[in-house]
This record gives structure tokens, sequence and C-alpha cells, in this order.
């Protein structure tokens, strides 16, 4: 394999230009875990930093000592040579309210807040997620009070949903389909709208006839309320997409050796340049590699073959096996890597070989983000 | 139908789910294949528009169309259908009340995007509501086109929301027929018809989170079916060995003997391959008895569990076959 560039976490640590870090992948691969892993190491080399996780999973917090982490950062570490490290969990549902709240008129946002659909959207996974953690995001970069954001990306269906989620819902909230509804109590019947409307009509219906009246009053509601709430949800995506592309931002997109994830962090790097987004690296997490690599996989197998045969030593070949299953694990992952290097040779890269055991604490951290500055 | 004896005869829709990574599209795959196997007709369904099972089968993108695209062994056929959301919605509107036009126009103003994007539960009837169309659909002569379906779901911190369709629409349509559909959908759903099936792996958060969704399931009301423990590294190191090597009490001499005997390595070699070779076998044992832990957290929920061999080379058609007749021979299928 080419060897591609080294990743050198520790330069991205300690640039105090790198003001936010976005790990982003497939699921699965380990992607809460390394962005908890770099912010620890980042306090520890002095900076103030803040993990904003989307993961629900509770070992992350007891990993870092917290029995349970919300919406609110709260302090893990304060290492000794004044660096800090913060954690919290989106809570999508509580960041949308909150948005509302500070947004509407107290009548306004109560209509709105209970409104069926409004509940449905903001308590949603699809869309929603990844645009309330850009959300959260923006909120945590203008508060200014961490010189260091680490944000891991929403397990969407794709990775890409992140990157387009915002955009879309921001699209759907400013769209034309929104603004069909808030016509008729909007702008009356003035003429400029009549052909607007016959079009809306024969839409109303059809969506009376599928979803029932009481639903499409409801929407019409929950519309105009946000609507005149506050609208310009397109202009928000729009500067989340600014903040992500601006220099202080560092994508990182995670994987595991194995072609669905390697595969798909092609597609990010790939997206990524397209959207002007600034890449970093990829980490490929859990490489499995053997203590003894001069003896090959086909080597070992046919020893312990020979062994077998000749009915000696049994415990001998039995290792041989496990040690030709390894090389051929790690032959395989390597390959996999090829592929992407191949592809993409100036992205560089880190890896972290698997561990034998899981991270269950701050020194489980800890070992991580050395074994990534090591890469 | 004949009786095949397996854990799952009578069930008709599958659904299986997993944490990410865990190889959930690969098992849906292998278990279609295997529920095909000696002349039946399964349908594989993905519903997330990833188009996994394309890549699996290493065929272009699937259409949204069911389409033959494997046969299975003993004769049997798989067909697979990648459910895309907004043509599902299309389609529903065009098959029960003739609005083709109306569905055009619902397209080009975003309100399917919006259907199928802001309000997950539309989204999830529509799909689910594809998927138990296939499991019910009858020929003219009556009889069950699918002899099963084999479901590709969303991962396992959402499956409960998504097969529980009727509570996930009841807040936003109280009434009218997308309410009754997902009633109908519900009807199969939570039918003895359905198992859903966990992927894990022995590793802590896969085996914590099918806990969890087992758990979930149960609350819902919903049925659950196996675990299928997957990408299971075997070895035929003894017990006993592990056990030594775990305490770091490993001697590696005879090792480095029965390396001599094999020609692999002389003298003070021999003896540094076996002393790295140790060092290998205790990671294995430490990994091991790690799994171990997890299996018997796994053996307390109440659910058959079958094991799959991990795949040195990777999933390719072969590995497919080969897990499928794993699977069948665990009597999972």
């Amino acid at each position: 394999m080419k060897k591609p560039p080294v990743l050198d976490i520790d330069a991205i640590l300690d640039d105090k230009g790198t003001r936010i870090i976005v790990c982003c992948g497939a699921g699965g691969v380990g992607k809460t875990t390394t962005a908890a892993a770099l912010g620890l190491r980042a306090a520890e080399r002095g900076r103030c930093a803040v993990v904003l996780t989307v993961d629900p999973a509770r070992r992350l917090a007891q990993s870092m000592g917290l029995s349970e982490l919300d919406n609110t950062p709260r302090l893990i570490s304060s290492p000794e040579g004044g660096g800090q490290l913060f954690a919290m969990m989106l809570d999508m549902k509580r960041t949308f309210d909150e948005i509302i709240e500070a947004h509407a008129d107290p009548v306004r946002a109560r209509q709105i807040l209970s409104n069926p659909f409004y509940q449905s959207l903001s308590s949603s996974f699809s869309g929603t997620q990844e645009y309330m953690a850009m959300e959260k995001l923006g909120q945590l970069r203008r508060s200014d009070e961490w010189d260091l954001i680490i944000v891991d990306t929403p397990p969407s269906r794709s990775a890409l949903d992140f990157l387009d989620a915002p955009e879309r819902l921001g699209r759907f909230l400013d769209g034309r389909f929104i603004r069909l509804l808030t016509a008729p109590a909007k702008a009356g019947g003035r003429s400029a709208f009549r052909l607007l409307n016959a079009g809306f009509g024969l839409v109303a219906g059809a969506m009376t006839k599928l979803l029932g009246a009481q639903v499409l009053k409801d929407l019409q509601t929950f519309v105009s309320a946000l609507d005149a709430v506050f609208g310009g949800f397109r202009q928000r995506a729009e500067m989340t997409y600014k903040l992500l592309q601006a220099p202080g931002t560092a994508f990182l997109v995670v994987a595991a050796p194995e072609r669905d994830a390697m595969r798909e962090a092609s597609y990010f790097v790939e997206r990524l340049a397209e959207e002007r987004m600034p890449l970093a690296g990829l980490v490929v997490n859990r490489v499995h590699e053997s203590p003894v690599t001069k003896l090959s996989a086909a080597r070992s197998a046919a020893a312990a073959e020979e062994l077998e045969s000749r009915g000696e030593h049994e415990l001998t070949a039995a290792v041989l096996r496990l040690h030709a299953g390894r090389m051929q694990l790690a032959a395989r992952e390597h390959r996999e890597q090829e592929h992407f290097v191949t592809a993409h040779p100036t992205v560089p890269v880190a890896q972290v070989r698997a561990m034998s055991e899981d991270v269950h604490d701050l020194a489980g951290l800890r070992e991580i983000g050395e074994l990534l500055a090591s890469a | 139908m004949e009786s095949l004896d397996t854990d799952w005869d009578g069930v008709r829709l599958h659904v299986v789910t997993g944490k990410g990574g865990t190889g959930k599209t690969t098992v849906a795959a292998a278990l279609a294949l295997a529920l095909a196997s000696g002349g039946r007709k399964v349908l594989l369904v993905e519903v997330e528009g990833r188009q996994g099972i394309a890549q699996i089968f290493d065929l272009p993108p699937l259409p949204y169309e069911e389409r033959r695209i494997a046969v299975a062994p003993d004769g049997g056929d798989v067909y697979a259908l990648s459910v895309d959301p907004e043509e599902a919605m299309l389609e529903y509107m065009e098959m029960f009340y003739g609005m083709r036009r109306a569905g055009r126009a619902l397209t080009k103003m975003g309100i399917v995007d919006f259907a199928t994007t802001v309000a997950p539960g539309f989204r999830d009837v529509l799909v689910t509501g594809k998927t138990t169309e296939a499991v019910r659909r009858r020929d003219k002569r009556g009889k069950r086109v699918y002899d099963a379906v084999v479901l590709d779901a969303p991962p396992t911190g959402r499956i409960a929301r998504f097969l529980n369709v009727t509570q996930e629409v009841a807040g936003l349509a109280k009434v009218g027929p997308i309410k009754n559909h997902s009633e109908l959908v519900n009807g199969v759903v939570k039918s003895p018809e359905t198992a859903v099936h966990f992927v894990t792996v022995l590793e802590e958060m896969p085996v914590q989170e099918t806990l969890d969704g087992i758990a979930e399931l149960a609350e819902a009301g919903l049925p659950a079916g196996g675990i299928f423990i997957n990408m299971v590294r075997e070895s035929q190191l003894p017990r006993s060995v592990l056990d030594l090597a775990v305490k770091g009490r490993f001697d590696p001499a005879e090792l480095a003997l029965g390396l001599k005997t094999a020609g692999l390595a002389d003298g003070s070699d021999a003896s540094a391959m076996a002393e790295a070779l140790a060092e290998e076998i205790a990671e294995h044992a430490r990994r091991a008895e790690l799994e171990d832990s997890e299996r018997e957290s796994l053996a307390e929920a109440p659910l058959p569990r079958y094991e799959l061999p991990l795949l040195a080379d990777g999933v390719d058609l072969a590995g497919l076959y080969e897990l499928a007749e794993t699977i069948r021979t665990q009597g999972a299928a």
C-alpha cells in the first residue's frame, strides 16, 4: 500500500486556531469514543474542550464518570496544565423547545409546543437531530466559553444525512408548501394567489382524503405559528454551513477497516470536498494486527495442517490456526484500507488498533487518545 | 405448506434489526437465502435507501420494484425490493384512491418530502405498509405470493418506534385513511406471523443495546424472534490453555517445540516466535473471556440464539451462502 500521510492529531489539538472538530462516519465505527478520547487529550494538553455527543449510550457517560449526560455541558475533568473537559448529550426536543421559547411570545410558544406536528417533528429521529446538533454547535460556538468543541454526528441511516438533513429541513420549513399552507390565511383572495390557491385546493383535497381533515388543520396551525415565530430556517441552516466551512473547523472521518465503513468514508471525503468543508483526515478504528507479522497466514495454515495430519503438537497446530486467521483478517483489513488510500492518496490517516477490552473509564479514553496521536 | 421443523415455522415476516456495524444487512440477506432454500419464494426488503442489498449481492442499485436477485440452495428464489418512502406514498395514493395526479402535485410541492422526512411516523407507516402488503399478498388462486418476507429494518435503537406505527401515527392522525392503514400494518406486525430478530456481536455495547431492544419490544407488545450472534471468531484452543493465557502463565516452551517440528523456526528463533505468539494467545484469551461474559448476558434473554462465524475473507456471495447454511443447520430457517 502506498503510504498515506500521517494524521497528526496533536498538531490539530494544539493549534489554538482549531475551534471545532467534527467526527463523522458510518454507524458503529466508534465515532463517539473517538470524540471523547480527543476531548480528553485536548484537555490534557491545555485546551478548554467540550464534547457534544448525540449518542444516547450511557456507557460513554459512565466512562467519563457521570451516570448520565444531558443537554447542558458538565465538567468531566480538569487535568493539570489548565485545560478542562466538558461533555454533553444533545437532547433534540429540549433544544428545539428552547428555540421556540426564545423566539415566540408565551401564548404562541404554548400553541406550537402542544401541536401534535411539532411534537412529532421535535422528537423524531430524522432530520431534526442533525438540525438540532448543528443548532447546538452554533450556540456553543457563539457562547465562546470553550476554545474547542468536538462533536460527533448522529448515527444516520447514511453518513451524508448529517450534511443534507439541516438543509432539507430548512428547505421544507421555508418552502413553497409552507407558503401554500399559510397563504389562505395571509393573502386572502388576492388575485395573484388565485392560481396558487387553485393548485392548493387540489392538494388540500388530496391531503384531506389521505390524512383526514383534522390532520390538515393541525398542520396548518403548526405551520403558520412556526412561520410567524421565526421563518428563516433556511438562513439558519446556511449560517451553520458557513460555520462548518470556516478555517477553524476540522473534519475527521472515522471508519473501521471494513468494506461498508470504508466505502462510507470514501463517500464522505468526496462529499466534504464538494461542499468545501475542511477535511483533516481519516481515523481507522479497530485495526487488527499481529505481533508475529513475519509468519504469513499461508505458511501458518500449512504448518498447522502438517502437524494435524501427523497427529503431533495439537496445541501448536491450534495456535497456528489462530494466527493464520488473525493474519488473514489483517490482510483483509489492509486491502479495505488500500482501496481508500488509492482513491484518496493525500488524505492523512491515523490507525487505532483493536483493543481487547471495551473502554470503561478515563484511563481507557486516554489510551485511545495516545494511540490516535502515535499513529 | 409442509412443516420444515424450524424454530420459526409459521412466521412470514422476519424483521432483522441490530446496532450499526453488527452486520444486520448481511444476516438479513443470509436469512432470506436460508428461508428460500428448498424451492420457496422469499422477498428481501430494505427500507433505508442505502442499497445495502445490492452491494452485498454485487448488483447495480435496486429500483423500487421486486426483482429476483438470487437462487437459493436446492432451488428457491430470493426477490429484493428497496422501498423508497416517496414512491411508496405515490403508489399508496394511486392504489387506494386513484389519485395519481394529486400525488404528483404533492411531490412537486414538497409535501411528500414533508411526510417522509419530517413526520417519521408517516414515513414508517408507508414503508412498513409496503412490507406488510407483500406479506399479505395472494395470487389468483388465493395462495400467498411469498412464503416469507425478510425486512432489513432500522437499527435497534429505533426498532420499537419503527414497528409501533399505530402509536406513532396516533398523535398525528386520529381518524382517516392513514390511521386505518396503520391499523392494518399493526395487525400483521403484532401477529404470530411476525418475528423480530436481533443481530449483535459479542461486544459490550451491541449486547447491551440488544437487551434494551428486546425489553422495549416486549413493552410495545411486539413479537421477538431470535438473537443472531454475528462474526464469532472460532478457535480450537482448549479452555485450559486460554485460562493459563489470561493469567499470563502460558508456557511457550511446548509451542517452541511444535514450531520446530513444523519446520517454521529453529533454536532461539523458535523461542522468540513462540513468545510473540503467546502474546497473541493472551490477547485472544482476554477477548474470549469478554465474549463469554457477553454470551452469558445474552442468555438472560429468553430467546433462541444462533452463532454465525466471522468470514475471514469478508462477506462475498460465497460467504453469504455459507452463512445461510449455518442458519439452516442451527434451525433458524
